[in-house]
């Protein structure tokens, strides 16, 4: 067969399953294509080794007739898993050599589904960022650029290595994480599929945490049914993580088929915010025609607080961030820069250990939870999210399903935002409203902006329908076409 | 410092200039009427679960150890607190 990495979950299961190619062909494949990717620097650590050894026990088990539902899928993790025996660093420097002795929940239950570990990708400092530039390990590049120019783009973020390995075929499909928009945003950035479930259906455990009332695993994929096969196996009850949900995990890929003929779809007005680029509301309103050609019915539906989402968001995840990222303390893991006592120890080894975007946010997360301050930030705050939710919850009494743009804008340059952290927080205005919410969404490649980049459309369903999402999102992607892949550039 | 994060004297005026404009913004959330709302505490609708009140994980101390900078005969090291 040819180049084996142009194979999706679906399409590689087939021709593992037909005997066209072996696991370790496949792994091969994808190591080959990571090796020819340095410029992208989408992975930190890459392990061919293990990935090799993984792909054989893979091709011993199909071999036995004990193929799982993703027996000898090449997967990228984002390396905010941990994996056991295998360095996990979130990205930043203060987890300097940490070797995790437990693997998380999800990655255990990829590798028990029969996946194999290619590496670990590159991401946003503790997934803190929008464009993967906050990272320890230096920015990643979007595969796609603009026509007739050389200038990198970034791939969003924080899962950004995730979305370029999937974009550039590194991978047959990535995890990924989503807090505010982690994984939907750079999914649109970069032409392919994000899902972040409803919170509590993937377990936490082992997952290093950002702000644990938000923070959701998910799959980015190249195609809709891959995501439904990444998270039938990712998703799951777990005792070790309390706010896991023990609901039976449903079987998603059998849910895509079914259309959205009789379902009716939300357009939120208050989505159509200031200054909104014609082109991404040209996408919105072509995502709609093709849902009603399709068959759905549409309805616009009021969510009164959404402006507020972005800046409730900005004091409950930092304030959750500030209280998680407290144990990075120069003691317990990775980094300790000395000190003349143990107050001066903690406060260099922080200093040092963590990048400007994670101080922003211990500080400001320090302050809205601080005594005098606390019922004016944070209590406000979770007191909109309450309001949030509930504007969700009404809406959800006339629609199935909401669309959305995803991000407010195309991929932007490297270093476009860095000196503005608001303007960089502004490209989850669309995302951030499900994740205060708690409900699932998933991220379509829907079509091109004017200069050929990619542009995704979002639909958020209610809580524990992913089934209904997905099958939205199937009708949706099979409507729009979008086929897009970019010049493999960094090859040369 | 709570945050227990040493600034520099010269990192000081941009991040003040930064987490300002941050805290502007956010004040906004001022104008939103939120009497008798309940703050969230939980975003989905579950009650915590109560497991069995036993010992079901432990011993684990070489590998709760092994990420440590200075770990020395079965005990995590700090700078010295006690004079």
């Amino acid at each position: 067969m040819s180049d084996l990495t142009q194979l999706d979950i679906a399409g590689a299961r087939d021709a593992l399953g037909k005997g066209d190619c072996s696991a370790e062909e496949l792994t091969n494949a994808y190591l080959d294509a990571i090796h020819e990717a340095d410029p992208l620097n989408a992975f930190i650590t890459v392990l061919p080794g293990k990935a090799v050894e993984m792909a054989k026990e893979s091709d011993a088990r199909r071999k036995n007739g004990e193929a799982g539902p993703l027996e000898g899928m090449p997967l990228g993790i984002k390396d905010l898993f941990c994996t056991e025996g295998v360095k996990t660093t979130a990205a930043s420097h203060i987890l300097d050599g940490f070797t995790p002795a437990y693997e998380s929940t999800v990655t255990r239950n990829l590798w028990d589904a029969g996946a194999v570990l290619l590496g670990k990708t590159n991401m946003d400092e503790f997934a803190m960022g929008s464009s993967n530039e906050t990272s320890y390990y230096g920015p990643v590049r979007n595969p796609w650029r603009l026509e007739g120019d050389d200038n990198a783009l970034v791939p969003g973020g924080s899962s950004g290595g995730s979305a370029a390995a999937v974009a550039a075929n590194l991978c047959a499909g990535a995890t990924g994480t989503d807090t505010g928009g982690s994984i939907r945003q750079p999914a649109a950035l970069t032409g392919i599929v994000g899902m972040k479930p409803t919170y509590g259906r993937c377990s936490r455990w082992g997952t290093i945490a950002f702000a644990s009332s938000l923070d959701q695993a998910g799959p980015m994929t190249r195609t809709v049914r891959d995501a439904a096969i990444m998270l039938g196996a990712m998703a799951g009850h777990d005792a070790k993580d309390s706010t896991s949900i023990n609901t039976p995990v449903p079987d998603y890929e059998a849910a895509l088929e079914g259309g959205v003929k009789g379902l009716t779809i939300g357009v939120p007005e208050e989505y159509r915010v200031d200054g909104m680029p014609k082109e991404i509301e040209d996408l919105w309103q072509r995502g709609v025609d093709l849902l009603v050609e399709q068959g759905a019915k549409v309805k616009t539906v009021s969510l009164k607080r959404t402006k507020y989402a972005l800046p409730t968001y900005y004091i409950v995840a930092p304030a959750e961030a500030s209280s998680n990222l407290a144990r990075y303390d120069g003691v317990r893991y990775g980094l300790r820069v000395p000190g003349d006592d143990i107050t001066s120890m903690y406060e260099n080894t922080r200093a040092a250990g963590f990048g400007a975007e994670v101080k922003r946010r211990i500080l400001i997360g320090t302050y809205v939870l601080s005594a005098g301050y606390y019922d004016a930030y944070y209590l406000k705050a979770q007191k909109i999210r309450t309001l949030i939710a509930q504007d969700f919850k009404d809406a959800f009494e006339d629609v199935d399903l909401i669309l959305t743009p995803t991000a407010p804008e195309p991929a932007f340059g490297i270093g476009a935002k860095t000196d503005d952290p608001l303007s960089m927080y502004l490209n989850d205005v669309f995302t951030v409203p499900a994740s205060l919410a708690g409900l699932p969404g998933i991220s379509v490649p829907a079509g091109v902006s004017d200069k050929g980049l990619p542009l995704g459309l979002q639909l958020i369903g209610r809580a524990f329908d992913e089934e209904t999402v997905l099958r939205g999102a199937y009708a949706l992607e099979r409507a729009a076409g979008f086929t897009g892949k970019p010049d493999a550039w960094w090859r040369s | 410092m709570l945050a227990r994060i040493a600034i520099k004297d010269d990192e000081v005026p941009p991040l003040v200039g930064e987490l300002n404009q941050i805290l502007d913004w956010v004040a906004q959330l001022e104008e939103v009427d939120t009497d008798g709302v309940m703050p969230m505490t939980s975003v989905v609708d579950a009650s915590a679960p109560l497991r069995a009140d036993d010992v079901s994980d432990g011993g684990k101390r070489d590998d709760v150890l092994r990420n440590a900078p200075d770990a020395r005969e079965g005990h995590f090291t700090v700078p010295k607190v006690v004079e």
